[in-house]
């Protein structure tokens, strides 16, 4: 057996009780990483976590993952996306390969154009800027609009993705209320004049107005009109940002507030979820100022967007089938909508509420009374099912009585077994609270103000 | 490439603290390899038994922390599977994990341990949680800390401060097991020291002293670089040095362990507190026993080497 030489080794195997020679005690211990002191204010939060630690339970096949949001993919032509990618290389690879513009492949922006034409937009291609997925877009408008201790408004709850952009660039971000209706315009309204009052800097509204993630609600038809008039006398900013728009169950896609307002809205798009989010493909679609600093942003940050997904892209929307592929992606989610639904329906507990979506990936669903889904996330993992807890939808620590469930990316049996062993989670945890009574059990990280409590439609509704 | 053969790493499973666990067999693979052993990482999952059966390495580190590393279980079934193995047996595994047995042989070997108590949830439910706690805080007193039977990384586990924080921290321990343990909080100098064993007695390497920056050492302090201070060896005198290590080699012995354990402890006024000791002790860039290893000028990469022989040796 090979032995190391070691300084400290002990023939008699009796324990060594003082430090090695030469080995003093040194006045200022190891922090790990020598960069502690130098990292900027910004970087204070981002630390090791134990919802981390759980998802990446939670990515195990054993589990059933109702947290993540990954779209079904499989559902794709594989075979011919590969062949027609093959092609792209050996015909066009000396552009594919290449650097590109830093707004974008010019035939890429013209087919972006025709997708966002059905949600009743019109634009031109020069008014486009191709990003690294909308959550490229997202950074770089927040990047042009905020500085620190700016007012951005956001619902609530609101995409975890947009929270963690705006806590980048340390903006602060207040929560409008939403109902079964999506954003509630007199609470906006409020809020402005509000916020004016006490004169904030209100730099932009970050809207999600159709099957909103993580809400599963949508911004009904009516309120459209008075949302971009609210904004519109406040002067803000919308950023309306649309990765489900195409992703309806019943009728046709819902009008897009860009269609209706072409200086105040910026639009965001993408096709991870039309296509594929592994391309990270996105778009804004931004008035002629904004665009400009946005192509010189984007360039900033990354010369210019993977051209050869850029391409594949361009190609795909020439070449392929891609209305009837959203057709396919629609039915297959709205199958495991209904699964979910219906099994929520069947056998979640009394005092459970959940959103209704009729369209996009998520279930909001609202837990009993002094329930937490964070902490609770634990037990829902060892009984292997998985979810977001609503904690990380919400800037200001609410948000814990509610959760996320995704029904995009598992089969409609797994959905169903998932929501049983929910149910069963939700049970256990409601017994050990009552166990430790409500009125005793305070827990960090409760729910924000009643304000703030969001949509949650009944099981009836 | 040494003599040894294949090696293979356990690293994953499904415990909370699977992330930690892959992070320390990635470590331990590198380390192997520059080592000179032909070392692989492979999951805890429906494909290892399989693979173990058509391919048997010469020995398996488990690096699987928490649940079905530590429990015994991986053990068990490398056991039933007839390949050696670096570490404790089942049966010494099934002690060492659970928190409240280890502290009870601990004690019974004569270390000192904070005082606590030990309860499943049924008797709080049972009995009235409210008149449990009260006794529970009139008998322990405050701070104390509740902590799940079983698990690490400090993950369901809080420090509490107050009679009104108590319940909030059972619920959220009772949502990473079924039995807690509810310890008296004994203030002082916590500290980590490993036991390695290479075929000549236990022997304990360098104290590390654990100092979080900010509030406690909990999951986060314990994986994210700086935001915990590591001495080593840890800033004590030569009486309180003396009396960690030979608590830390106690515990080894008198919990039946085998090969490599790392036990942690509370130095106060002069007197080592035994907490817990882990069977699979984290091999990440956070850890305290790769720290330990490399203040003693040992190689990481070469000790464990020499652990993975002797098991091979050894046989099952």
């Amino acid at each position: 057996m090979p032995t190391e030489p070691a300084r400290n080794d002990r023939a008699d195997g009796k324990p060594r009780t003082s430090p090695p020679e030469g080995h003093a005690a040194p006045a200022h211990g190891s922090l790990v990483d020598a960069h502690v002191g130098r990292y900027a204010a910004r970087a204070k939060d981002m630390a090791a976590s134990e919802i981390r630690a759980l998802f990446a339970v939670a990515a195990r096949p054993e589990i059933v993952s109702l947290a993540g949001g990954m779209p079904y993919v499989t559902a794709l032509p594989l075979d011919a996306v590969g062949e027609m990618a093959g092609q792209l290389v050996a015909q066009r690879g000396a552009v594919a390969l290449q650097y590109g513009p830093a707004q974008g492949d010019p035939a890429l922006r013209e087919g972006i154009c025709e997708v966002m034409a059905l949600e009743g937009i019109h634009a031109h291609p020069d008014e486009v800027v191709v990003t690294v997925g909308s959550q490229q877009a997202l950074d770089l408008i927040t990047r042009i609009f905020v500085d620190p201790g700016d007012v951005v408004l956001a619902e609530a709850p609101s995409y975890v993705g947009a929270l963690g952009t705006f806590a980048s660039y340390q903006a602060q971000v207040v929560h409008v209320p939403m109902d079964d209706d999506g954003l509630v315009p007199e609470a906006l309204a409020e809020c402005l004049a509000r916020l004016q009052a006490d004169r904030q800097r209100v730099k932009f509204l970050y809207t999600v107005p159709s099957f909103h993630n993580p809400a599963g609600v949508t911004l009904s038809a009516q309120r459209r009109p008075e949302v971009l008039r609210i904004c519109q006398r406040a002067g803000v900013l919308i950023i309306e940002d649309n990765p489900y728009g195409l992703l309806g169950f019943d009728g046709e896609p819902q009008r897009a507030l860009r269609a209706d307002d072409d200086h105040g809205v910026v639009y965001l798009g993408s096709f991870s979820k039309t296509i594929a989010a592994g391309l990270r493909v996105g778009w804004a679609l931004a008035p002629p100022g904004i665009r400009d600093k946005l192509v010189l942003a984007a360039e900033a940050a990354v010369l210019c967007s993977s051209n050869l997904a850029q391409l594949l892209v361009g190609e795909y929307l020439a070449s392929q089938p891609w209305r009837e592929q959203i057709k396919v992606f629609r039915e297959l989610y709205r199958e495991r909508r209904d699964a979910m639904l219906d099994t929520l329906g069947a056998v979640m507990p009394e005092g459970c509420r959940w959103t209704r979506p009729g369209g996009g990936f998520y279930v909001w669903l609202q837990l009993p009374a002094g329930l937490n889904s964070k902490s609770m996330l634990p037990r829902a993992i060892s009984s292997r099912v998985a979810y977001v807890p609503g904690t990380g939808f919400y800037a200001d620590g609410g948000g814990a009585e509610f959760l996320r469930l995704s029904y995009c990316f598992p089969e409609p049996a797994r959905i169903r077994e998932g929501i049983r062993r929910l149910a069963d989670v939700v049970d256990a945890e409601t017994e050990i609270r009552a166990t430790f009574g409500a009125d005793r059990a305070g827990l960090p990280g409760r729910a924000g103000p009643a304000d703030l409590t969001g949509p949650a439609g009944g099981p009836a509704s | 490439m040494s003599d040894l053969g294949h090696v293979l790493i356990l690293a994953g499973g499904l415990s909370p603290e699977r992330e930690v666990s892959l992070r320390s067999g990635a470590r331990l693979r590198d380390a192997l390899r520059e080592a000179g052993v032909d070392a692989d990482t492979a999951d805890a999952d429906a494909g290892l038994i399989p693979a173990v059966i058509a391919d048997p390495p010469s020995a398996v580190y488990p690096a699987i922390h928490g649940a079905s590393g530590e429990d015994g279980s991986i053990q068990e079934v490398l056991t039933l599977l007839g390949v050696p193995y670096v570490g404790a047996l089942p049966g010494a595994c099934r002690f060492a994990f659970d928190k409240p047995t280890a502290k009870a042989i601990a004690r019974a070997a004569g270390l000192a341990t904070p005082a606590s108590v030990t309860l499943p949830k049924e008797t709080f439910h049972d009995l009235g949680a409210g008149t449990v706690l009260d006794r529970i805080v009139a008998t322990l007193g405050l701070p104390l800390f509740v902590k799940p039977a079983r698990g690490g990384s400090a993950l369901g586990a809080t420090l509490v401060g107050t009679a009104e924080d108590l319940p909030g921290a059972m619920i959220s321990c009772f949502a990473y097991g079924d039995t807690a343990l509810i310890e008296r909080c004994v203030l002082g100098t916590e500290v980590a020291v490993g036991v390695i064993d290479l075929g000549s007695g236990p022997e304990a390497l360098p104290p590390v002293e654990i100092r979080p920056v900010a509030g406690g050492y909990d999951y986060a302090a314990r994986y994210t670089p700086g935001q915990t201070e590591f001495h080593v060896p840890a800033r004590l005198t030569a009486a309180e040095s003396k009396a960690v290590t030979e608590a830390a080699i106690t515990a080894h012995r008198v919990l039946g362990l085998r090969d490599v354990s790392r036990t942690d402890l509370i130095v106060s006024d002069g007197a080592a507190f035994f907490l817990e000791v882990n069977v699979a002790p984290g091999l990440t860039e956070t850890s305290t026993l790769p720290m330990a290893l490399d203040a003693a000028g040992r190689s990481l990469g070469t000790v464990c080497r020499d652990l993975l022989c002797q098991a091979a040796a050894r046989g099952t």
